[in-house]
């Protein structure tokens, strides 16, 4: 499956954020996933996707440093894949 | 590491056992909860659905609804609903006994709900001799019915004893059958478990053929029970952590809060829902579940080279063995509380005590007694 | 679902940094089954 971080994506309706001290969990009621959020800016990135044109705008709105964005591409790749997050 | 995090605990429980009732149609000679009789005091369904309000305030995603037989509460459908409309997502577990053709339909309808049936043998001749006469035409029926109604997959969860380890495939060909989710949990010293559990419990040869039949079946859920297994080599799936007190906990029928199913005694209980501050204020202070979080010692498994992978084992394995919690588990896979165990006078080990259990329960030693199972 | 097509996709696959990936990776998914404790 590929992620296009130039399109618009959002949370999955059917999954609910808890905040925790190292970020949040994310558990999607419909497949039953629980998926650990290990970063505040991760966490701020997921919640704040559906208001972007674009995920790479997301990440260029919330500040990721510049060598950090692969890693946070990375981990969005598995959020699909697990359908915490979907294209919108 | 985020293991290391959880072990300190979180503000809520990521999951909890909730034991509705100890009333039981069945008597299994392992019962971890001692069920059978009612107790007079169970939360009311006002207060149970309090209790479902704090949890949905908690965030608490995911419950297991168990008991004795949580099907034979009357208000047992409008708690499932409550819960569901309030955002805590339910699994049930159930002998299978009252899961008819009709309420099989009406589960398939409710949505963010898991069934769980219990079967302790791929065949009647095993399953029976530990759940009574009848239990696994019981068990097969309501699959069949949830099958029957398109309910979609369920899960099998079956409690490994040293009589159905020998079964595992044959628990794998049952749950294709239905498409269900095949889940094998350990067997504890908990309960009427405690007094069967010397002839039951698995031996260590049959531990190391579970352990790769697992290996070799990633699928299988397990509820991370296994975790001393891990000594083995590779760690199984699962966060291989004693969730008790941590991420996890029990509240009993009548509203006690246990550090988890598998400690039913009055050493793991946090204090009652029912007391000023109800489930959020033990959960988030009680003394018992504060001193869960601190750091455990390895005690006497600080030499052992894999205590990292087994974390010493199970407390409830441990302390209902009459074993002290900061030494290896009796069913250490290296043979480490072999001596300990010898040593334990009989009679000396701390006793669930007789619970809810009814006079008569089936005996493993005796023939099955015939249960009334169609009231 | 984002088109393949695409050449600013990202996909799962090896990388370069293949240990980075292991020790940045900000999120973990464990099975809501995977915590001892319940029965």
């Amino acid at each position: 499956m590929a992620l296009d971080p130039t399109q618009p994506y959002e949370l999955h309706s059917q999954v609910a954020l808890r905040p925790e001290p190292f970020g949040a969990l994310a558990y999607h009621y419909g497949n039953r996933r629980l998926t650990f959020l290990k970063s505040v800016e991760m966490v701020d990135l997921v919640s704040q996707l559906d208001r972007h044109p674009s995920i790479n705008a997301a990440i260029e709105s919330i500040g990721i440093p510049v060598e950090r964005r692969d890693a946070y591409l990375r981990s969005l790749v598995a959020l699909e894949a697990s359908e915490v997050i979907h294209a919108r | 590491m985020l293991v290391d995090q959880l072990k300190t605990g979180l503000d809520a429980p990521i999951c909890l056992t909730w034991e509705l009732t100890y009333a039981c149609n069945l008597a299994c000679v392992h019962c971890l909860s001692s069920s059978g009789r009612r107790d007079p005091n169970e939360l009311s369904t006002a207060e149970a659905k309090a209790v479902i309000d704090e949890l949905q305030a908690m965030q608490v995603f995911y419950i297991n609804i168990g008991g004795g037989e949580p099907m034979v509460r009357p208000d047992f459908f409008e708690l499932l609903e409550y819960a569901i409309a309030h955002q805590v997502g339910v699994k049930f577990s159930t002998n299978g006994t009252k899961l008819d053709a009709g309420k099989a339909v009406r589960l398939a309808a409710m949505d963010y709900l898991d069934v769980q049936i219990s079967l302790d043998g791929a065949t009647a001749e095993i399953n029976d001799k530990v759940r009574g006469v009848g239990s696994y035409a019981a068990s097969i029926a309501a699959m069949e019915n949830l099958a029957a109604a398109n309910f979609g997959p369920f899960k099998i969860s079956v409690v490994i004893t040293r009589e159905n380890v020998t079964q595992l495939d044959a628990f794998q060909a049952i749950a294709d059958t239905y498409g269900a989710e095949l889940r094998l949990t350990r067997l504890r010293p908990s309960g009427r478990g405690a007094d069967t559990w010397h002839e039951l419990h698995p031996t260590n040869d049959q531990q190391r053929m579970l352990y790769n039949w697992l290996l070799d079946h990633p699928q299988t859920l397990t509820g991370d029970s296994f975790f001393h297994l891990s000594a083995f080599g590779e760690a199984l799936p699962g966060l291989n952590l004693c969730g008790a007190g941590r991420v996890v906990c029990l509240i009993d029928p009548v509203g006690d809060v246990y550090a988890c199913p598998f400690v039913l005694h009055d050493e793991f209980k946090a204090g009652s829902v029912r007391d000023s501050g109800g489930f959020t204020h033990i959960w988030r202070g009680s003394d018992l579940f504060t001193s869960l979080r601190e750091p455990q010692s390895p005690g006497a498994c600080g030499s052992c080279g894999s205590y990292d992978a087994c974390q010493g084992g199970c407390m409830a394995a441990k302390f209902f063995t009459g074993l002290p919690l900061d030494g290896p588990d009796p069913e250490c896979v290296f043979g480490n509380a072999d001596e300990a165990l010898a040593l334990v006078g009989t009679g000396s080990a701390p006793s669930p005590g007789p619970g809810h259990s009814k006079p008569v329960s089936v005996k493993l030693s005796s023939r099955p007694t015939s249960l009334a199972l169609h009231r | 679902m984002g088109t393949n097509k695409n050449t600013t996709a990202i996909t799962t696959g090896p990388s370069e940094h293949a240990d980075e990936i292991v020790d940045d990776m900000l999120i973990e998914e464990i099975s809501i089954d995977g915590m001892c404790g319940v029965y």
